[in-house]
């Protein structure tokens, strides 16, 4: 693969993120959760890079210190501004963090906790317009209509309240105020997995479009394959707290190189009766990450595990054509993929 | 790709989906009878309690030692078929033993009462100055003689009274919440936000204000009161004290729903949008749940009246000549007033009916006001 | 043909709600017969929990049953109506849980915090002792647990003689299903309903609990009635597949059938509107247009025209189809095969 034009937006390196454990009286310090464990990756401008693990793996953790909801414990997370200079987030104050809040923006998974009861749409929505500047009532009145607009709502519902609106229908609305600002970046957080069957394929649909449209930049969190397959250009799967494997969609599910990545994507069930898929290939429970496993975490469950994977933790190395595992192995292992 | 349809119908349900929380509250509360009713009692109580002068039909303050022990003389709304409100007159004849004057209800001796009559004088709201009230009875010669209530032993007249008591009683109760909604809002709120090393603090302070035992406390507070304060400052006194201690419970529930809602993703959307902390909590944070707060006060309220009574009942609270319904019961202290004068003992069946009230009214708003349910 | 264990008859249950009466469930049928799974799959609004919850007779008021049957027999026995029996009634109590079990949705909602799980298997196996294990001395405490440790060895728990005394809440989300499963199976149910039992947990753990739900089904013969709104679920796990949509049933039939030959419209859309693993990545994807209406908003006549791009202006805007037969074992409601069925209003 040549060597990208665009720019990158968003690099991401060695980031972690731990919570302590406290017990007794005294909240003596016993341990830490290492939600995100030594994280690295980058997002080119305008593409959509998809992470996917299962439940507890840090990809939320992730997003949020991104976001900077939560600090980091360690790391670099530089972002690109519009027409600035590359600034780390992650050392950042609430203060100096304000201006650049308008351009890194998330949609939640939870459309009825996304949005506030108490104010109409036209509030929800404005919300961060007011916060950074539009004061002009009418001025927002027409922004807030465009974005209903632009996310198939009709305009003039912008006066009702949150209740009254369908799942579906608030995630648009959700949309809509994550676009307010323009964001550069918009990290969605499960966007679609609360939703109905019928109502996803729509929502999804609609961030297609819009990242078209709007030369948008996505990190899409997600825990459905399928799903991020749908929307993203590259894709990295993470499990207890660590990016396993980095690479095109198409790679990484065509041949995975990483044993979990090829195990995750047997389990998915298909809408197809004659297809094997749904079987185990895993055995036991995700590992614990405030007591992870020695050498590669993934070593109690897989089924390739050497003497090498108990004593040494393998490090994130390139593959060839921007493929990144985390494995003793990929070289030697042929998996399959869908 | 616009979406064709609304997820509510179009039809009459339009209104729901632009009412907004209040309108929703005022719908639900609206369907439990009991609790409207109820408001409505209070509505009137509170009609009262702004202008008691003008619902009162003789100076409460007015002694007379020969009216001593009237008994309270109905009110009857007919009169031969047509409306025509009267009462029957008091005779008053003197034991010849005792010396002392002992009255009567005479039912053959009717008086008309009227509406919006002249009697004593004083100020409307504090402004105006005016004469008129609004029940009154005027005998040949010119003499009040309507004691809906009767009269104490030092002839006073009761009706007007407990209307003046009323408006002693009803407003320490919303004054003392009010201050205790505050202090709780601001003390549980600074709690619940900002958490670390202040949330220990007033955490602390809370259990501490808690685990002292209320009734030495006040009794000691209101005792150390100087005893030549006027009754408007025994009055704010007495405010203070029970709001100083009230405020704790609540305290503790608003720190609950900060925890809660500092969690929430639509708080965090605007933090992400970049909102100060301070527009995060009150345009945010606050309304979510100030229907339940309102709900959770109501309720408090009931409380306030019942610690005021006491203390006044006991002689620690709100002391003469000033008028509340706790002072009113004093008079209703021992055995043979009571068996002389049962009508001494209406004041407390007014605390009941505003307690029994306040609760009706706070359940209402408590159920009327639960989370937006989508 | 076998007879089957659960005969469901144009069963209808609606809501009365101050705003209006909601038709949750509205004339829905199907069967199921001995150690089949059957596939009840919808979105949200579809009634199939409701259907669920009737067949338990647990529906909370306003709720309740205004129609229909739920006939379920017991070996030779004469077929129940469970919809006749009083829902805290000593008849719908024993077969709760020991004919008919539920595998719930949320495993921690499900057990009791403050009781192991090992004491709640217990329970349950005592409580209908008589049912399952007939006549005879009752059983003692030390069979019980015994037993207990069996059924928690039997649904793949390791270290059954220790996690007998855990919590719920001390075990994972893998191993809490399955000691739900153990609680569900420990009466041996004729009828095992599972309400979505793996849309709270991992893909990983998925594949392993419906891998123990496929062994455990053919092991015992039971019948399943798998509740989800996962289309690859429901491929990979039932037999025969009833796809509902506002408390009706569109479609009907072995699972073959609906996947490879869907006939009503809303099957189609359905099955072209999912994501999926195999497809072109950054495609977009074919929708249904429009969205799922309020309750109290139904449409009239067939409930789905207003969404659906065959809809016959006319007939499917006032009449609702009947199911009827569009195959040798499928059926389907929908005016395009059956022009002059219609079901009663």
């Amino acid at each position: 693969m040549s060597a990208p034009a665009t720019p990158w937006l968003l690099e991401v390196r060695h980031l972690r993120k731990s919570f302590p454990i406290r017990r007794g009286f005294n909240r003596k310090l016993v341990g830490a959760v290492r939600a995100v464990d030594d994280v690295s990756f980058t997002i080119r401008e305008g593409e959509t890079l998809g992470l996917v693990g299962e439940s507890g793996c840090g990809k939320t953790t992730t997003a949020r210190c991104i976001l900077r909801a939560l600090a980091p414990t360690s790391g670099e997370i530089l972002f690109r501004p519009a027409g600035g200079r590359v600034v780390d987030l992650a050392p950042l104050s609430r203060a100096e963090l304000r201006p650049l809040r308008p351009q890194i923006q998330m949609i939640f998974q939870d459309p009825f906790g996304s949005l506030n009861p108490r104010m109409t749409i036209f509030e929800n929505v404005g919300e961060p317009l007011l916060v950074n500047g539009l004061r002009d009532r009418r001025a927002r009145l027409a922004r807030v209509a465009a974005l209903l607009e632009l996310t198939g709502l009709r305009p003039e519902y912008m006066h009702r309240f949150p209740h009254a609106f369908s799942g579906g229908q608030r995630q648009r609305i959700g949309i809509a105020r994550a676009l307010a600002t323009e964001p550069r970046l918009v990290v969605a957080d499960e966007p679609v997995s609360a939703l109905d069957v019928s109502v996803q394929a729509q929502v999804l649909n609609l961030l297609l479009e819009l990242q078209a449209r709007l030369h948008l930049t996505f990190l899409f969190v997600a825990h459905d394959l399928a799903v991020v397959k749908h929307v993203s250009d590259r894709v990295a799967v993470m499990y207890v707290g660590q990016i396993v494997e980095l690479a095109t969609t198409e790679a990484i599910f065509a041949q995975p190189r990483h044993p979990y990545t090829a195990a995750l994507l047997r389990a998915v069930p298909v809408p197809d009766p004659h297809a094997a898929s749904g079987d185990v290939a895993l055995t036991g429970e995700v590992a614990n990450p405030a007591n992870p496993p020695s050498g590669c975490y993934f070593r109690p469950r897989c089924p390739f595990t050497t003497q090498v994977c108990r004593t040494e933790p393998p490090l994130l190395r390139e593959l060839g054509a921007g493929r990144l595992v985390r494995c003793h192995r990929a070289e030697e292992l042929t998996l399959a993929g869908v | 790709m616009t979406e064709p349809a609304p997820a509510t119908p179009d039809t009459a349900e339009d209104r729901v989906s632009v009412a907004s929380n209040w309108r929703l509250v005022w719908w639900r509360f609206r369907k439990h009878r009991l609790a409207l009713l109820s408001a409505l009692l209070l509505l009137a109580l509170y009609v009262v309690v702004l202008c008691p002068d003008f619902f009162s039909t003789q100076d409460p303050e007015a002694t007379d030692a020969r009216l001593a022990f009237i008994p309270l003389q109905r009110l009857h709304v007919l009169d031969g078929g047509r409306p025509s409100p009267w009462v029957p007159d008091v005779v008053g004849k003197r034991n010849p033993t005792t010396l002392r004057m002992e009255w009567r209800v005479d039912e053959s001796r009717k008086i008309p009462v009227r509406f919006f009559v002249t009697g004593y004088s004083y100020r409307l709201l504090g402004i105006v100055q005016t004469r008129t009230h609004l029940l009154g009875a005027a005998t040949a010669d010119g003499r009040e003689r309507l004691y809906l209530l009767g009269t104490d032993r030092l002839g006073r007249d009761q009706w007007s009274r407990l209307v003046h008591g009323t408006r002693t009683s009803m407003t320490i109760g919303l004054t003392a919440v009010t201050f205790s909604v505050v202090l709780g809002v601001l003390l549980g709120g600074i709690s619940g936000y900002f958490g670390g090393l202040a949330d220990v603090v007033i955490q602390r302070l809370i259990e501490l204000l808690q685990s002292l035992p209320t009734i030495p406390i006040w009794l000691a507070l209101t005792a150390a009161l100087p005893r030549d304060w006027s009754p408007p400052q025994v009055f704010f006194a007495i405010t203070v004290i029970l709001s100083l201690v009230g405020w704790t419970t609540l305290g503790r529930e608003v720190r609950g729903r900060f925890l809660t809602l500092r969690d929430e993703d639509f708080v965090l959307a605007a933090e992400l949008a970049g909102a100060s902390q301070g527009r995060i909590i009150a345009r945010h944070m606050v309304p979510t749940f100030l229907s339940h707060i309102i709900a959770t006060s109501t309720l408090a309220i009931p409380a306030m009246i019942i610690n005021e009574t006491s203390l006044s009942f006991l002689g620690l609270g709100i002391r003469p000549p000033a008028i509340s319904w706790g002072v009113l019961l004093q008079e209703a202290q021992n055995i043979q007033t009571v068996a002389l004068a049962p009508w001494l003992l209406v004041p407390g069946l007014v605390v009941i009916l505003s307690v029994l009230a306040f609760n009706l009214v706070g359940d209402g708003l408590r159920d009327a006001a639960d989370p937006y349910s989508q | 043909m076998t007879t089957p264990v659960l005969e469901v008859k144009d069963l209808r249950v609606h809501f009365f709600l101050d705003e209006g009466v909601v038709r949750a469930v509205d004339g829905v049928s199907f069967d199921v017969r001995p150690g089949q799974v059957v596939g009840i799959v919808g979105e949200s609004g579809c009634g199939k929990s409701v259907t669920m919850k009737a067949i338990l007779q647990i529906v909370e008021p306003p709720g309740r049953i205004v129609a229909g049957q739920i006939l379920f027999r017991q070996d030779a026995a004469p077929a129940v109506d469970l919809a006749r029996l009083s829902p805290k009634g000593t008849a719908m109590r024993a077969i709760r849980g020991a004919e008919i079990a539920l595998i719930p949705q949320e495993p921690m909602a499900a057990f009791s915090p403050v009781h192991t799980v090992g004491d709640q298997i217990t329970e349950a196996l005592r409580l209908h002792e008589r049912q399952w294990r007939g006549a005879g001395p009752r059983l003692s405490r030390r069979e019980a647990r015994g037993m207990t440790v069996d059924l928690l060895r039997s649904v793949g728990i390791s270290m059954p003689e220790a996690r007998v005394d855990a919590y719920s809440w001390q075990l994972s989300g893998g191993l809490r299903q399955r000691a739900m499963i153990a609680m569900a199976l420990s009466c041996r149910p004729r009828l095992l309903i599972a309400d979505e039992p793996t849309t709270a947990i991992d893909v990983t753990t998925q594949a392993q609990i419906l891998n123990l739900l496929r062994d455990l089904q053919r092991r015992h013969d039971t019948a399943i009635v798998f509740i989800t709104h996962d289309l690859g679920v429901i491929a990979q796990m039932a037999h025969h597949v009833v796809v509902m949509y506002l408390g009706r049933v569109m479609e009907q039939g072995s699972v073959a059938d609906i996947f490879h030959a869907p006939k009503h419209p809303y099957t189609r859309a359905l099955l072209r509107s999912i994501p999926s693993v195999h497809a072109t990545p950054r495609t977009l994807l074919p929708t249904i247009a429009g969205s799922i209406p309020h309750p109290l908003g139904r449409p009239r006549g067939c409930p789905f025209h207003p969404r659906c791009p065959d809809a016959i202006p006319g007939v499917c805007t006032e009449r609702v189809p009947a199911l009827k037969p569009v195959g040798r074992e499928q059926r389907a409601s929908c005016f395009l095969y059956h022009r002059d069925e219609a079901a009663e209003r």
